[in-house]
């Protein structure tokens, strides 16, 4: 079944210098492991690919129900260079909430996982 | 004496330009110890310093002399201290102005003032770099002399000790330059609780507390995603309290009969901002291990937080270095339906053109269509054929103010002389801004020696 993350999580993101910071937290503790298991490094540097020049690192804090996700590279330089409206990355964590992943239907039926409106498709493909 | 078994300290500023009207709130809204206003950002110390440049006696937050005077009689009649990294570039101008005030307002007699000095290493730069500290750039490992000659201001992030000493010495206005933000939390609750600085556990609850609190009300419903539909009463926001024990536990909350809601989703959401690897939170003090946080709910507004571990903090200090880095614009114009997005696209690459024509010479041309995936870029798929109106927003940066200039007379023009259904440009012509970057460097802890002085 197709998630989408908006539907199974909340996040914040900010910055230091070029990098930008998404903190995403599961909407329910149970759900933190679909974060854990789909939302890796790559699928998420995939998500971002074009958008971002440098790497992506993930951490996990299980404690928080939570993945922090470091992009680096993603902010035209950053702080007071930037040109861009979100110079401070403060809109890069809804920017991930777009990304729909694919869970095995019995695994998102025991969590009852809410399934990804259908006018997601683009972002669909483009984290495949 | 024995120690009390909670201290209080609240949040009334989260950065400098924050809600005049939280620090007073913060004071009458029920019973507070401390009162903590962080008015700093990387930005911040570079801005000051170039005011302080044009008149010597500023460089500080000016807002702060706003906030003492809404919360003086706290202070007097109170016993309530306060706690502010106000002092930028200056903080002994702060001090002064801070004293003059509270004379003004016939409480000079009941005023304390601490400042902390000792984090400006502008006048030490040189001295520092021919004795062998190259304050590289923590992100490209270039040495400061690439830039020294531009160097605006350079700053080491000090921690909680010397506001501790202010405080022990009776101080109940601590004004500090460059401390970090998390210092500002943590430091009362040293000093109440008489933590040591090998007490690695509780120092590091007192950073999380720090961190948690540090932007003001966005850990009680500002900002915040998870529900936000049904957050209330964002017009009288309450600014978060620390409810702090002495074993190292503590309560995030706020005043009664104020908005916003403190829940573990809003504390969580302030966790992880700005975060980078969570198992290290580097401070001056510890090392704060953000995956051993324990959150809890505990009644209306309430949440528990438990179990933060810490560690020895390293031999060096951060240090924000500002350096002039050219100049920049940024000007917008709006066209409306019909073919919104397609005009602004027209009006882009008309303007483009004669920058060409013109031989300006830029390090970057940035152009964003407001409304039509500015922020989120091609994940927000096609912009609708059918908006009512798109935002061309286009900005450049380079280091001939000249040429920036002159960008900002070819935006105008188009407004006659370009694609129609334009407006939005009553705000005439973009303003030229003198760009200055920010350059993380680190130094050896032991060359830097933090004084306080009690006045």
């Amino acid at each position: 079944m197709r998630v989408r993350l908006l539907d199974i999580a909340h996040a914040r993101s900010g910055d230091k210098g070029d990098t930008a910071n998404v903190g995403i937290l599961a909407l329910r503790p149970e759900w933190y492991e679909i974060l854990d298991r789909f939302v890796t490094r790559e699928r998420v540097a995939a998500h971002f690919s074009g958008l971002i020049t440098g790497d992506v690192v993930r951490f996990e804090l299980p404690n928080l129900g939570a993945l922090n996700f470091l992009l680096h590279g993603a902010l035209d330089g950053g702080g007071t260079l930037s040109l861009k409206t979100d110079a401070q990355g403060k809109v890069v964590s809804t920017a991930l909430l777009r990304m729909v992943i694919d869970v095995p239907d019995d695994l998102a039926a025991r969590l009852r996982l809410p399934a990804a409106p259908s006018t997601s498709a683009t972002t669909s493909t483009r984290s495949a | 004496m024995s120690a009390p078994r909670t201290v209080r300290v609240a949040s009334g500023q989260g950065f400098w330009g924050d809600w005049l009207d939280a620090p007073r709130r913060q004071v009458t809204g029920g019973p507070i110890d401390y009162l903590m206003l962080d008015y700093l950002a990387e930005v911040t110390m570079s801005i000051l310093q170039k005011q302080k440049e044009r008149d010597p006696t500023l460089g500080y937050a000016r807002d702060f002399l706003g906030a003492v005077d809404s919360v003086l009689p706290a202070i007097t009649e109170r016993g309530v201290r306060v706690v502010a990294n106000a002092g930028g570039v200056n903080p002994q101008a702060c001090a002064a102005a801070v004293r003059a005030l509270a004379t003004e307002r016939g409480s000079g007699g009941a005023v304390r003032i601490g400042v902390v000095l000792g984090d400006d290493l502008l006048p030490r730069l040189d001295a520092l770099m021919s004795a062998g500290h190259p304050l590289a750039n923590m992100d490209t490992g270039e040495p400061l002399s690439a830039v020294r000659d531009r160097v605006l201001s350079a700053n080491a992030y000090l921690g909680s000790t010397p506001i501790v000493e202010a405080l022990a010495r009776g101080a109940n206005i601590v004004i500090t330059g460059r401390s970090t933000d998390t210092a500002l939390t943590m430091a009362p609750l040293r000093h109440e609780f008489g933590w040591g600085a090998d007490d690695y556990n509780r120092l590091a609850a007192g950073i999380v507390a720090g961190h948690i609190i540090e932007c003001g009300a966005q850990c009680s419903g500002g900002n915040c995603l998870y529900d936000w539909r049904d957050i209330p009463d964002l017009g009288e926001i309450g600014y978060p309290i620390v409810e702090a024990s002495a074993d190292g536990t503590f309560v995030v909350t706020k005043h009664p009969r104020t908005g916003g809601r403190v829940s573990t989703q809003s504390v969580a959401e302030q966790l992880v901002y700005e975060m980078g690897d969570p198992h290290s939170y580097i401070t001056p003090d510890v090392i704060a291990d953000f995956t051993t946080i324990r959150l809890a709910a505990d009644g209306a507004d309430r949440v528990r937080v438990s179990g933060i571990q810490g560690r020895p903090a390293t031999d060096s200090l951060k240090v924000s270095v500002a350096y002039r880095a050219g100049y920049k614009a940024v000007g917008t114009l709006v066209y409306s339906w019909p073919d919104a997005f397609e005009k602004a696209q027209l009006a882009d690459r008309v303007l483009r053109e004669r920058l060409d024509r013109l031989g300006l010479r830029f390090d970057r041309v940035l152009t964003e269509f407001v409304g039509a995936g500015a922020t989120h870029g091609v994940l927000a798929g096609p912009p609708s054929p059918d908006l009512p109106e798109v935002q061309l927003r286009i900005g450049v940066r380079g280091g001939s103010r000249r040429d920036v200039e002159r960008f900002t007379r070819e935006l105008a023009p188009l407004v006659l002389n370009g694609p129609p259904s334009v407006t939005g440009f009553a705000g005439g012509r973009p303003k030229v801004e003198e760009v200055v970057a920010y350059w993380p460097a680190l130094i050896d802890k032991r060359v830097v020696q933090p004084t306080v002085e009690i006045q």
